[in-house]
């Protein structure tokens, strides 16, 4: 019996969170995929209906202008932050004595939740006391800014104020790429002549292709969840201008009654989330059974 | 002919000293101006915070508070007294995101350790399996546990209460914090525990005397992953708290929202920089393990 106990106590002790984690992630997670399948509005019901909730969804013009507005951001998003990250990871690599200084300050949004990020953008980008008024005193007295109040452009001051917050991380990420690069291979090519433009571009940057992908993958992620800064910075509106689908599935569980439409938009964002998730954690995970 | 030579090398090298001043003159002034990005939104925070909504309308973003006043810092924090009633203000979300926190924090890293320890030094049939099952927790968006979660709560009979919150917080942190001690006992020698079972030693006592005393560097990355992603969750705090039991982030949105008579921006301010001052001070002592976090809760596996 004794023998038994501590052969098995590793399972034992993992057990209860193991128990946790199957109950309270993937049980919720089919619980959801089975209420998408009902017909529950204000409470759960859960005599199968089929997928009427989902064509109801798809038939959504709300949650088409969500899931448009994602596409936008996330593009807008993931292609700035890439951009800004390598720029100042490249810049910060030139053996510079302020480093650690810079990057601190490069990085420090990343503490800060999106509600603060959200609360001091939403100030910044006030249509008439904020940037517009601060460039009219600088001189610019055409210069207006009211994309925050207008339906057209709500979406993108929520790209500014997450480009700011989440640039910085993709510096970190490929500046630590960047370090693990031998220097003899940009010595090596120095000497054959190469410009160090020339260097980075041709040689550098493809060297971190496992950078990028993950890079990607955490960008796509946050912009997928992205629910937050939305609250905070505009609440999706004016109108639903800047809905997105994180929004809009608690909108329709906590305020519509309707977890029915509610659980159908989360099964979505579940699956988008899977199709990016599980080929990146599967070529991950065989890199380094490749390493080992 | 040579000394002529000599000038033009003389020369040339000069130029490429002086291109190479400029290069590096360039690379400072570009690397300034990201830190101005970066900083601006702050600085912007920290002087609209100390202005009057008098000199907020008569200025703009930048200029400074001719006198630096704490009335919105006070504001924010404790309220304005008896005089108007409905307005929010952060004290006591404060409290409560600390008294979510710290339990939150304690539980999930300690069972993270455990199952990092179990996972990697006791290997058993399917050890992987359960790693991975426990990994993708990380990634999966809450949209998809959010009804049932909230349903479970009000079954356990802790919606809308600190506890809901903190069982909420340490549940979904399980799969990070395992994750951070499972790669991090990874690589700790097999040898010292065979070293330990040598003498006798069980599968707690090898825990505590062997694994706990060397996890402090990992203990230090996970506990302010935790408190970060704790501290400003929004989305857990809004859908299963209101009123009373709201986390601080919560509170800061409706103190924003909440839009009485007029709004004050300079208390909007202060508030949010309240609310940001915990994990703030946590960024600037602990900056290294912070990112070390960030990379190894990314660059998962």
């Amino acid at each position: 019996m004794l023998y038994w106990l501590q052969r098995n106590l590793p399972k034992i002790v993992i057990s209860p969170s193991f128990a946790v984690i199957i109950w309270f992630v993937y049980g919720f997670v089919l619980w959801t995929f089975y209420v998408s399948f009902t017909k529950s509005k204000m409470l759960p019901r859960y005599e199968f209906w089929g997928i009427d909730q989902h064509f109801r969804l798809w038939s959504n013009p709300r949650w088409f202008n969500a899931v448009e507005n994602l596409l936008i951001f996330t593009i807008l998003f993931v292609l700035v932050c890439l951009l800004i990250g390598i720029i100042l990871s490249i810049l910060l690599d030139q053996k510079i004595r302020t480093e650690g200084f810079l990057r601190t300050i490069y990085l420090y949004p990343m503490a800060l939740s999106f509600i603060v990020t959200g609360t001091a953008w939403k100030w910044i980008l006030n249509p008439t006391m904020g940037l517009e008024k601060l460039l009219n005193d600088w001189g610019f007295t055409e210069f207006t800014f009211d994309w925050l109040v207008n339906r057209d452009m709500s979406i993108y001051t929520i790209v500014i104020a997450a480009v700011w917050q989440s640039s910085g991380f993709v510096m970190a990420l490929f500046l630590a790429g960047l370090r693990s690069i031998d220097d003899e291979i940009v010595k090596a090519a120095k000497i054959d002549g190469a410009s160090l433009y020339s260097i980075y571009l041709t040689i550098i940057l493809p060297m971190m292709r496992p950078v990028f992908m993950s890079s990607i993958v955490i960008l796509l992620h946050i912009s997928i969840k992205s629910y937050d800064l939305v609250v905070a910075l505009t609440a999706g509106g004016p109108g639903i201008s800047s809905d997105m689908p994180a929004v809009f599935m608690t909108q329709m569980a906590f305020h519509r009654s309707e977890i029915g439409l509610a659980s159908a938009s989360a099964v979505m964002m579940f699956l988008t989330v899977l199709a990016i998730i599980v080929p990146y954690l599967y070529s991950e995970l065989r890199r380094q059974d490749a390493n080992s | 002919m040579q000394t002529l030579d000599f000038q033009k090398m003389e020369n040339i090298e000069r130029s490429s000293a002086r291109k190479r001043i400029f290069y590096r003159w360039l690379l400072f002034i570009i690397l300034g101006i990201f830190a101005l990005y970066y900083l601006a939104p702050l600085y912007v925070m920290i002087i609209t915070s100390l202005k009057t909504m008098e000199e907020i309308r008569q200025g703009n973003l930048m200029t400074l508070p001719r006198e630096i006043i704490f009335d919105s810092w006070i504001t924010a924090w404790s309220g304005r007294g008896g005089i108007d009633a409905g307005n929010v203000f952060l004290r006591p979300f404060f409290w409560n995101s600390l008294k979510m926190v710290v339990p939150a924090v304690a539980i999930s890293t300690f069972f993270g350790a455990l199952n990092g320890y179990a996972l990697t030094k006791w290997r058993f049939k399917g050890d992987n399996i359960i790693f991975l099952l426990f990994l993708f927790g990380c990634f999966i968006p809450y949209q998809a546990i959010l009804l049932p979660m909230s349903r479970t709560l009000g079954f356990l009979g802790i919606s809308n209460s600190i506890s809901g919150l903190v069982l909420v917080h340490t549940v979904y942190g399980l799969s990070f914090t395992t994750l951070f001690f499972r790669n991090y006992y990874i690589s700790i020698p097999d040898e010292m525990i065979k070293a330990a079972r040598i003498d006798g030693a069980g599968f707690f006592k090898i825990f505590f005397k062997v694994l706990i005393p060397i996890s402090a560097p990992i203990a230090v990355v996970t506990v302010i992953w935790q408190f970060t992603n704790i501290w400003n969750d929004f989305l857990f705090g809004s859908s299963f708290s209101f009123g009373e039991a709201a986390p601080i982030q919560v509170a800061l949105n409706n103190m924003v929202l909440t839009s009485t008579s007029v709004k004050e921006y300079n208390v909007d301010m202060a508030a949010a920089f309240i609310a940001g001052i915990p994990t703030l001070l946590v960024y600037i002592l602990a900056g290294k393990y912070f990112i070390r976090g960030l990379t190894a809760g990314s660059v998962k596996g």
